[in-house]
This record gives C-alpha cells, structure tokens and sequence, in this order.
C-alpha cells in the first residue's frame, strides 16, 4: 500500500512539471500583455500614457524577456522563494492576494462535497431499493431538475427568495464588518453563517447528478449472487444492503473525487460572481481580462495542482476501498 | 422412496410465479416432493424447469417479480428435543423467524463462485458474519470457528486463506470457502445450486467427494441441483425430474436409471455420451448420440394438456395435447406424470 502511493507520487511530478509549463503558455497566448491593456484603458479614459513609466514597468516586470527565460524566472520564483510574482494589477506580490481565496474556495467546495454526498447516498440507495416507487419517481424527478437547472440561475432563485420572503441580507461570505477585518473566531462564525447559500446552490447541482450516479450503481450491483449469497445467510436486507452492494457501488463514486473537487473549484465561477463570493474564480476571471498575467497564471496552475492531487487521492481511497486494485498497483 | 427416515421438508402442491410485464411466468407449478433427513436428493431438468426457484421458494429468497402464490412447504424442526412444523411459506421473507433459519438451519451453495462472494470483502469476514449471526459468538471464537470450517472443506494454509479475497483463489477453492460458509452453522439441509457447474472436471470431483464425505460427517440432508446426470448417479439417493415447473418423475437413483418410465427421462438419459460409444463407427450399428427433438416451449404460453407432448415421441393424438396428465405410482416409491405411461 505504502509503495502504491510512493509510485503514485512520484507520477506526479513529471505531470506538474507539464501542467506548469501549459499554464504558463496558456497565460502568454492572448495578444498584447498586461501593459498594452494598461495603456489602451489609460487612453480610453482619457489620462496621458507616460511611455517613460511604462517602459520601466516593463523593465520591472521583465515583459520584454523571451518567454522561458519568464518561465524560469517565475518558477524559481516558487519553488526557491515562495515567490509567485507580482501582480500588475492590484500592485500587490501575488502571494498575498490568492492564499486566502484558495483556502476559502477548498473549504466551500469541500463542504459542499460533504452535504452533496451526505443527501446523495442516502437517497440514491433509497431509490434503488424501492425502485419505480413514488418517492423513487419524486427524487428521480427532483434530480433531473437539479441536474439541468444551471447553478447561477438556481443562485439568483435562492438569493431572492432569501430577500424577499426572509429578509436576509444575502451575498458575499462576511458580513461587512469582517471583509477586510483579519481572520480571526468571530470571522470565522460570521463566515459560517453565510455559508449556506452558497453550500446550497453548489451542493444542488452535485447533489443531483450524484442521486443519479448511487441510484444506477447500486441497482447494478443488487441482483448479483454475492447479495443473494448474503441474503441466503439470513443476514437483515437493510443490513446488507450497506455492506455488500452499496459498498461495491460507492467505487466508481471514489474515483470522481479527484474532478468532482477540481470541477467545482473552477466551475462555479459564475455562482462566485452572482453571489459575490470572495473565492477564487472571480478574481482568475478578472485577471484573465485585464491580462494580469502572474496572477491569473498562479491561479491556473493551483487549480491544476489541485486536481492532480484530488486524482491522488482517489487512487489511494480506491486501494483502501477495493482489494482488488490494491493487487495490481 | 425411503419411507423409514424422518421427513425434514415437505413441498406440497408448491407454486411460484413471476409477474412479468409480458404476461405471467409459472416457473414452479405444483411441484411436490419430500427431503428426508440425511438423506440425498438429486433434482435435475434442464435451464428454466424451475430447479433454482424451487430452492429459492424453500429459503423464500425469490427475487422480485416472482412470487410463491400457493402450495406449503412444511419444514420440521427439533427445538431441544420438541417437534416443531413451520411452513416456510407462511413466514415474511423479512422476519426474524425466516432469517434465523437461513443459513443457520437450511444452508444455500450457489453455481458461481467467482460472484457468489463479495468481491470487496475477506473469506473470513463472510465466513464470520453467518457464524455470529446464528451463534452469538464473538469475533475472536467467530474466526477460529471460521478457520476450522475452512480445515475441514480441505482448505490450504486456513489461517492465511481467512485473510484472502475471492479473486486471490482459484475456482475449486472459492466453492470450498462457499461451502465452508454454508456449513459453518451446522445446517440440517444444505442446498447445493449447480455447485460445480463453473467448475473443470478435476476440480468438480474433488467438490463431489468433499460434499459427500462432509455429510458423512456432519449427516446433514443435501437438495443437490443439476443437469448433469453423471453427477446425479454418482451423488444422489432419490432423485427428482423437473420439466416446465412440474415434478414428472420421481425414483430412487437406480430405478430412475434403469427403469425410467417418463419419455422426458428417457430422452435425458439417452442424451449421456458413454465412454466407447464413438459415433465414427456408425457403421458397426452404432447410433448418433440422441438429442431431444424441438426446443423448451415458450413460457409465456404453455402448450396445452401435458407441457412436455410437443417433443414427445409417445404422444397420444387427442389424449397428451388435451388432458393435463396427473402424478401417478407406477411402483412403490416411484411415480410418474404421464398418460402414456398409465398402463405399466
């Protein structure tokens, strides 16, 4: 087992390796860099280009350099110094803009992991096991509208009813006080508290195609002789069927946490941006517009890592879960 | 049939269907016979006779949609010393009652033992979960139980074996974990299901060999299923024809051998290869092996009067494709379903 996840590892590295160079390239495609953006907004408001400035920005920021010189200067840049350059825009060392976003993006998305599983199995064994019966019909027809109903349109749905019918103050994730204010207990509280909208409207969507996904799985897995075996044992149905095939059907489940979690931390950019969610998506967004480039390059490059380490991680739940991958690896 | 032994199980006039979308499939339909204790008792018939489903029936594990919609089967037990009779029938598939005497009273050995064991759990987990299910016993006495049970099956290396998945055995030795499961209760009727269907010819007889010799040490009664007759010879005391969910004959293994009496039991015996019959010497009056002419009728519409008459090569124009023939005792212990064979 031990092995297994040592080899695993090292298949990593050789991937991120890759995947930082393509973010990189992907950054530096669009025409133009952050300074001719600068410049054409400066003169569509009417202020005067100092050329002198600019040039000495472009001398800071190493602009004029070829390309995998900017590379190497970035990635020493990470690996030697925790260096994620600078970004143009705000002014600012990267570093200090993105941490906490992406640490407030893993947990929302986490959390909505946890509620969409914690509803999903439930209920997707429920409707297995009393297949084309009503409530199976009602859930069936509850997740086929979560599965086709897109997120921000489910966002602004929950976001009126909340202000209308409740009057709640909805959107963002602090309250006012606390946006800029430093982490700290009574944040975090306050965090919690406005945490559910988003939870809701991200776990939804999941929630529905996961319903979808634990309903066909264990139905697949309900008629096999191994069930009937344990049923010939005189083992209790509701008893056995958590143990045997459920268990056997929560294995293709496992092996979808690695995109499940990358698909949410980049997919729900536009729940971030209804919402005004101070996670990471709106910001790439608009970093990706002006051509903010370390900034939006950074942003690429951990929501890959995130996703090969969310590949990690279901390869080792699928050898803890399933003895039989365990043998091959 | 040997009237002098206890009867364990009795099936009267057993039915069970399945509600099917395109019309109602009578897989079992009056199906009577008796299992006596200790006793052997081959059923064979060919694919979809309802063997499976009558054994289903017993456990009352009949998968959805099927049904047993009549007939009893009456179960005797001994409870300290006191007689009891249940009718299997009568219990909820789901009570505690019928649980308790699954797996723990009447036993169940499936076809395949590749899918017959849980591909995500140990032998000895599955071994374990029937012993403290019916024996109270706790985890630790549980896998000693286990272990011993997998030593007697003949099960190498049992203490390593405990700890193994299925795919880490071989055909021979998942059926000897299925078995050992079975038997790990201690049952006093174990149905074997096409034990060794799946299994190559080596293999299928050491599985024969274990099963009997187990029963000598054990002296439980086995329900043994099969379409294959050479096992029926060899295994059973009293055997049981299927064809279309009825029972169309009934014998003891010798006398179904050499005297059988209904056209189905003498087509399925004349279709055995023999060793030395070689059809290459049709020229020294040899014959082509037989084969029973036509195909299994449609069971969404049974053909009228005695199901079999079709492919019968002694049917009576206006009597077999009219009358439904009834079982009738052509000899002591041996009885038939046929109107041809009335007049013996």
């Amino acid at each position: 087992m031990l092995g297994y996840i040592l080899r695993r590892i090292g298949m990593m590295i050789p991937t991120l390796i890759v995947i930082s160079m393509l973010s990189f390239i992907i950054i530096q495609l669009p025409p133009g860099d952050y300074l001719t953006s600068y410049a054409a907004s400066l003169r569509a408001t009417g202020d005067a280009v100092d050329e002198a400035e600019l040039e000495s920005l472009r001398e800071r920021y190493g602009l004029g350099q070829p390309i995998y010189v900017q590379y190497y200067k970035w990635m020493s840049g990470i690996l030697l110094r925790g260096d994620w350059g600078q970004s143009m825009e705000w002014r600012k060392p990267v570093k200090e803009l993105i941490w906490e976003r992406m640490a407030l993006t893993v947990f929302l998305s986490l959390v909505a992991v946890s509620v969409s599983w914690f509803i999903a199995i439930p209920v997707g064994v429920f409707s297995a096991t009393h297949q084309y019966s009503i409530p199976d019909y009602i859930f069936s027809a509850i997740s086929f509208i979560g599965a086709g109903t897109p997120g921000f349109m489910i966002a602004l749905v929950v976001m009126l009813v909340a202000m209308r019918q409740f009057g709640l103050n909805v959107g963002g994730l602090f309250s006012e006080e606390y946006i800029l204010a430093p982490w700290s207990w009574d944040k975090f509280v306050d965090m919690l508290k406005h945490l559910w909208i988003p939870v809701i409207v991200i776990a939804f969507e999941s929630t529905a195609g996961s319903i979808r996904t634990t309903r066909a799985n264990v139905l697949d897995e309900l008629n096999k002789p191994y069930v009937e075996t344990a049923r010939a044992k005189g083992v209790k149905e509701s008893k056995l069927v958590w143990k045997y095939p459920v268990r056997v059907a929560m294995n293709p489940f496992f092996s979808t946490v690695g995109w499940t979690l990358a698909s949410l931390i980049g997919g729900q950019t536009l729940v971030a941006v209804v919402l005004g969610l101070q996670t990471n998506g709106p910001m790439m967004l608009r970093a990706l517009r002006s051509q903010d480039m370390y900034l939006a390059g950074s942003f690429l490059f951990l929501v890959s890592v995130l996703t090969v380490i969310g590949t990690l991680i279901s390869d080792i739940l699928l050898a803890w879960i399933d003895p039989r991958i365990r043998m091959e690896g | 049939m040997n009237n002098n032994r206890e009867r364990l199980v009795e099936i009267k006039n057993l039915q069970t269907y399945f509600f099917l979308d395109e019309g109602t499939v009578r897989a079992v339909d009056g199906v009577d016979f008796n299992i006596h204790r200790g006793e052997t008792l081959g059923v064979v018939g060919e694919s979809g006779c309802g063997k499976s489903v009558t054994a289903r029936s017993i456990l009352n594990i009949v998968p959805k949609p099927g049904k047993t919609v009549g007939g009893e089967i009456l179960y005797h037990r001994k409870v300290k010393g006191v007689e009891q009779t249940i009718d299997l029938t009568k219990l909820a598939p789901q009570s505690s009652e019928m649980r308790n005497i699954r797996g723990a009273e009447i036993a169940m050995v499936f076809q395949e033992p590749m899918t017959s064991l849980s591909p995500v759990h140990t032998i000895g987990n599955q071994i374990c979960e029937a012993i403290r299910l019916h024996q109270g016993l706790d985890q630790a006495a549980a896998r000693e139980l286990a272990i011993d049970m997998l030593a007697l099956v003949g099960m190498p290396l049992p203490n390593r074996t405990i700890d193994q998945y299925a795919h880490q055995l071989s055909g021979g030795m998942r059926q000897r974990a299925m078995i050992a499961m079975a038997l790990s209760c201690h049952p006093s009727l174990l149905i074997a299901d096409e034990p060794t269907t799946a299994l190559d010819v080596t293999t299928e007889a050491q599985i024969l060999k274990l099963m009997r010799q187990l029963q000598d040490e054990l002296g439980m009664a086995i329900m043994y299923i099969t379409h294959n007759l050479g096992v029926i010879a060899q295994m059973t005391e009293n055997v049981v024809v299927m064809y279309m969910g009825k029972v169309v004959e009934q014998a003891d293994v010798d006398t179904l051998f050499y005297d059988p009496q209904h056209p189905y039991t003498r087509a399925l015996l004349q279709s055995i290869p023999r060793l030395g019959q070689k059809t290459a010497r049709r020229g020294a009056g040899q014959r082509r092996l037989a084969s029973i002419r036509g195909m299994v009728p449609d069971p969404y519409a049974l053909p009228k009067g005695c199901s079999f008459h079709p492919r019968c090569s002694q049917m009576i124009a206006g009597e077999c494709d009219q009358i439904e023939p009834q079982m009738i005792e052509v000899a002591p212990g041996h009885k038939v379903r046929c109107l041809a064979c009335t007049g013996v």
